[in-house]
């Protein structure tokens, strides 16, 4: 007896892989899979198709009419920016975003429900013991999250920017299902580490069916907190298999946007061979852009070699991301104390809802026990959620990933952004007084939210973004915005580096949330702390031969690393040094 | 004569559908207290304008909605569908899935070239539609990367492949602060590319109309909305059919090309604002009264003191006296405020229009001295009222109004362009200083050539 409908007997349609025939834990038997696909596209297929290096560009013609004599400022201008050399031609047009060759492209009109159904895709990759532990913690909440919002479990747009619909009737390579009911979700995501503990774990947990064998790359040696073992050696080995796999994603995205990396900077495989999937990336998706959370050590780091695995990662960082969020455990240890306390502090304890906690998996569709770093880990994958919401919800003023970097990355190499998430938690009386709105907006600024520890409100912003979800306006920016300006500091010649985005579905447990954004030279107290601590073990070259005997692996590397920090740790200082009133440049003084 | 309205990004089209909203509403939300013969011309006329007939009989806006990504135009197209009242073409629109990402580059260079056909077969598809085309009519914002930089591109377009219509771009201005960070930079790219291709630039600055939500409608927490609404009953109060010159003749003239032929007299002056009186909330209306001369002296001051909204003018500002000097370098501080204007045209629409006196707008004092006051000022009525006001009045002018605001936004991008700040981003896409240095210098020519009014 054939029965394909069996979403009966599920509870939600989130429950993953309910059509899956056979027990789940079959599949891991096949693992590692990796001979039996077919051969990976060439090339050429996965570079976006740009219209040529041709740009118009209309001249204004000479005589135009002129009053007073050359056009004033402009005119002299062009002095002060220095144009010694000669102007350039344009490099051709780079379009970000990559498009399966399946794509509609040549499809003359689009009725109004293809439209519906067109957007973009992100791919997550959990490299390392933190990167899994934390991609998990994302998933559930992801679920939980679409969950809430979707109610009559229909695959829809929101959805399908991290999750395939699969029908898994036929097996494993089931096909994907772009419209209706949800059969079976699977994860836009590749999870590698170098040692089998934390995947085989996620592979016996309640989120096994949101993954497929196909998704892992696992060893079982691990890197012993070996950078050079990560990155040259793993690399080196593992290369085209993770191509590989990375193609197979993202093939069955129909325009996929980003890439995001989850790693740690202290251990081996997190930093070593996260680092190398990142340049993996760049080689092989040069358009789709990548967005990396990078987890520092604290201080008391029990990883007597995590300043050099971070420093050295820190170089691949600098060169080879978009847009890289640090943080810091220290940070997210203090957050979850104090959530703890508020909780716990008596009168105030009945009435936090419990669900809203950002450290919280409450409601989330896989009731699990939860893990000593769940709580700390639930943050960080908010975060993500909160980044990625008006990508995959509407709201009145859309905030793309694209437009991240755009604004807030004015320097290449200057893409550090320290994030902060309000509120931590929601009371129970609701009604929210405005005061309370505008307090979310506060505490997004004050030292004790921030992910890394940093004090951005005594450093200078270059630019900073607020992601705002719920029943917010646009006239509840413009206050909070009005009145928070005055105590920060803005680079003088970026005085208004706000950017703003209203999505109008707010995470679960809340009316509304934020997520402050910001590039801001407060991460660079972090940074010359991690070059300190590498600068007392390589003074004695201590460790170091655990690294050189490493093919590929020089002394080079090294200093290499360490001035890469420097010369970016000298960026922050150059603009730290423009704080301060008076050192602004108006424009009249360049005339 | 009828328009093609063009939707480009996600503010284009917020207020794209407003705007036939406000149209539609206007139209069969009111009587517009006159009489049916009257009422049924300007309905005709309207109607011609802005809507084509289908055979279901419900009005198809002649709009060609344009966006890089899904999400707003599936659901401005949903949600006039719902209204019933009128409905957007389902094939008429464009959408990829990746937006511009604020970036103006981004927007010109790439998607811009890549998809211009398409976009143009639309616009086309769109114009032949029309018995008589007047010409274009395109929303976008200047700070993303759609609106703007598709934006800017598809305005060339459309300048090359119908050389013969008239192009007019509303463009919205965005606030000084909190929207998009490189909106500066996109803004000066967009406004230089404009005023090669366009024949006028119809302003709104959104914090002056947050300022009237706030203000004037009495609301206390705004939305984009609610800005929209107000910036598309101040188009609907201009683009509403009504009676041009001297003579109530009749409606179905060239709206676009009227405007042009009376507010832009020269090629280097083409930035229009706009002004309206009264405007409060809806269930104020029924308790308030106007007269003309009230309205008028309001309107007129708000002009010559520069005043974006009936509150809070600056009644000390007066013309200068014809006496002194034309060119009035020796300026008082008086007259540091007075906004100096090339050509203005009023719209009045309402009860008892004729008996409105005008002679105020005439004052050559009020004008620069190379343009007769006779040429410079103009004035537009109909009997029948818009949209439940019983009068209103509506000011369109080429004058200083931008100044400040142009002057204000060019020396930010400056400052930022001196520290070569997110250059990168933008040659990426193969706009290099060069182009920026050329925008620059366009917009310095704007500036210098209104300063010296």
């Amino acid at each position: 007896m054939l029965l394909p409908q069996t979403h009966g007997h599920s509870t939600s349609p989130f429950e993953p892989a309910c059509l899956t025939p056979g027990p789940p834990c079959a599949r891991l038997s096949a693992h590692p899979a990796s001979t039996a696909h077919p051969p990976p596209p060439t090339d050429g297929i996965f570079h976006s198709r740009l219209g040529g290096g041709e740009r118009p560009r209309a001249k204004p013609a000479d005589g135009t009419f002129h009053r007073g004599g050359e056009g004033g400022r402009a005119a002299r201008g062009r002095r002060a920016v220095g144009r010694a050399r000669p102007p350039q031609r344009p490099s051709p047009p780079r379009g970000r975003g990559f498009r399966a060759p399946s794509s509609n492209e040549e499809q003359p009109l689009s009725p109004p429900s293809l439209c519906v159904a067109a957007m973009t895709q992100s791919v997550l990759v959990q490299v390392g013991q933190c990167g899994n532990q934390v991609g998990c913690r994302f998933w559930d909440l992801a679920l939980r999250e679409h969950a809430a919002v979707n109610k009559k479990g229909i695959y829809d747009e929101a959805l399908s920017s991290f999750f395939r619909n699969v029908d898994t009737r036929s097996g494993e390579d089931g096909r994907d299902i772009s419209k209706g009911k949800i059969c079976s979700l699977k994860a836009r995501a590749l999870l590698i580490d170098m040692e089998e503990g934390v995947v085989n774990e996620i592979l016996q947990g309640p989120l096994r069916d949101v993954f497929d064998s196909r998704q892992l790359i696992t060893d079982v040696s691990g890197s012993g907190n070996n950078w050079a073992v990560g990155h040259k050696l793993y690399g080196c080995q593992y290369q085209e298999n993770i191509v590989e796999k990375l193609r197979k994603t993202a093939e069955h995205c129909d325009c996929l946007q980003c890439f995001f990396i989850i790693h740690s900077m202290g251990g081996g495989t997190g930093s070593g061979l996260g680092t190398f999937v990142l340049n993996l990336l760049e080689d092989e998706f040069p358009e789709v852009y990548r967005f990396v959370t990078s987890v520092y050590p604290s201080g008391e780091d029990d990883v007597i070699t995590s300043p050099y695995n971070s420093v050295l990662a820190m170089k691949e960082l600098n060169e080879h991301a978009d847009c890289v969020l640090p943080i810091e455990n220290e940070s997210l240890f203090d957050i979850v104390n104090k959530i703890h306390q508020m909780v716990n502090s008596g009168k105030l304890g009945s009435i936090v809802k419990q669900n809203s906690l950002v450290t919280s998996s409450a409601g989330s569709t896989k009731t699990v026990q939860e893990k000593p770093f769940d709580a700390m880990n639930n943050i960080i994958a908010n975060l993500l959620l909160n980044l990625t919401s008006s990508a995959r919800f509407e709201g009145s003023l859309n905030m793309d990933l694209n437009e991240i970097s755009m604004n807030l990355v004015p320097f290449p190499r200057l893409h550090y952004l320290v994030s902060s998430l309000t509120p931590l938690y929601t009371l129970t009386d609701v009604n929210v007084p405005s005061r309370r709105l505008d307090q979310m907006f506060s505490d997004a600024f004050s030292r004790d939210h921030q992910l890394i520890q940093a004090d951005p409100k005594h450093s200078l912003y270059l630019a900073c973004a607020l992601l705002v979800r719920g029943n917010v306006q646009v006239s509840d920016l413009r206050r909070n915005i009005e009145r928070l300006k005055p105590s920060l500091h803005f680079v003088s010649w970026n005085q208004e580096g706000w950017k703003t985005g209203l999505c109008s579905v707010p995470p679960v447990g809340h009316s509304h949330s934020l997520l402050a954004l910001a590039n801001n030279t407060c991460v660079k107290p972090t940074f010359m702390e991690l070059k300190e601590r590498f600068m007392k073990l390589y003074k004695k070259k201590a460790h170091l031969h655990h690294y050189l005997h490493i093919d590929g692996m020089e002394q080079s590397c090294f200093s290499e690393a360490i001035s890469s920090l420097s010369d970016l740790i000298e960026e922050y200082n150059e603009l730290d040094a423009t704080k301060g009133p008076g050192t602004g440049c108006p424009r009249s003084c360049l005339y | 004569m009828s328009i093609v309205t063009v939707q480009l990004g996600q503010c284009g089209n917020q207020i794209g559908h407003e705007v036939f909203n406000a149209i539609c509403s206007d139209v069969h939300g009111t009587h517009g207290l006159c009489s049916k013969k009257e009422n049924e011309s300007y309905h005709e006329a309207s109607k011609e304008r802005f809507f084509s007939e289908e055979k279901s009989g419900v009005p198809v806006a002649r709009a060609v909605l344009v966006d890089m990504e899904p999400k707003v135009i599936s659901q401005t197209l949903s949600i006039a569908a719902r209204s019933g009242c009128w409905k957007y073409d389902d094939r008429s629109h464009f959408c990829q899935k990746q937006g511009s990402g604020n970036n103006w580059a981004n927007g010109y260079s790439v998607h811009g070239p890549k998809h211009k056909d398409r976009i143009m077969n639309l616009v086309r598809k769109e114009a032949e539609k029309c018995d008589r085309l007047s010409g274009f009519f395109t929303i976008m914002s200047m700070a993303g990367g759609t609106g703007s930089g598709l934006g800017a591109f598809v305005t060339q377009c459309l300048k090359d492949a119908f050389p013969a219509s008239f192009i007019l771009n509303h463009v919205i201005w965005p606030y000084g602060t909190g929207e998009v960070i490189v909106q500066n930079y996109n803004s000066v790219l967009t406004l230089s590319h404009l005023y090669r291709s366009s024949d006028a630039l119809l302003v709104h600055e959104n914090d002056v109309i947050h300022k009237i939500c706030a203000q004037l409608m009495n609301i206390k927490q705004i939305s984009f909305r609610d800005v929209n609404q107000v910036i598309a009953h101040q188009l609907g109060s201009v683009f509403q059919p009504i009676y041009t010159g001297a003579g109530p003749l009749h409606y179905s003239r060239s709206p676009l090309g009227d405007l042009m032929e009376t507010l832009v007299p020269h090629p280097e002056f083409k930035m229009l604002g706009l002004r309206n009186i009264p405007q409060m909330p809806e269930n104020s209306l029924a308790y308030s009264t106007f007269s003309w001369p009230g309205l008028i002296k309001h309107l007129r001051q708000m002009l010559i003191a520069n005043a974006t909204m009936e509150e809070g003018i600056d009644w000390q500002v007066r013309p200068p006296r014809p006496g002194s000097s034309i060119p009035s370098k020796h300026s008082t501080s008086k007259s540091l405020h007075f906004n100096t204007s090339i050509a203005n045209l009023v719209l009045l629409r309402g009860k008892d229009m004729h008996s409105a006196d005008l002679g105020s707008f005439q004052d050559p004092a009020l004008y620069t001295s190379w343009l007769n006051p006779q040429d410079a000022f103009n004035l537009w009525k109909t009997p029948r009222a818009f949209n439940k006001y019983e009068k209103s009045a509506a000011l369109v002018s080429n004058s200083q109004f931008l100044l400040k605001p142009l002057d204000n936004l060019v020396g930010k991008a400056w400052n930022m362009f001196a520290s070569k700040a997110y250059i990168h981003q933008y040659t990426k896409f193969g706009i290099e200083e060069e182009d920026f240095l050329d925008s620059f210098t366009a917009l310095e020519q704007v500036i210098s050539s209104y300063t010296t009014l």
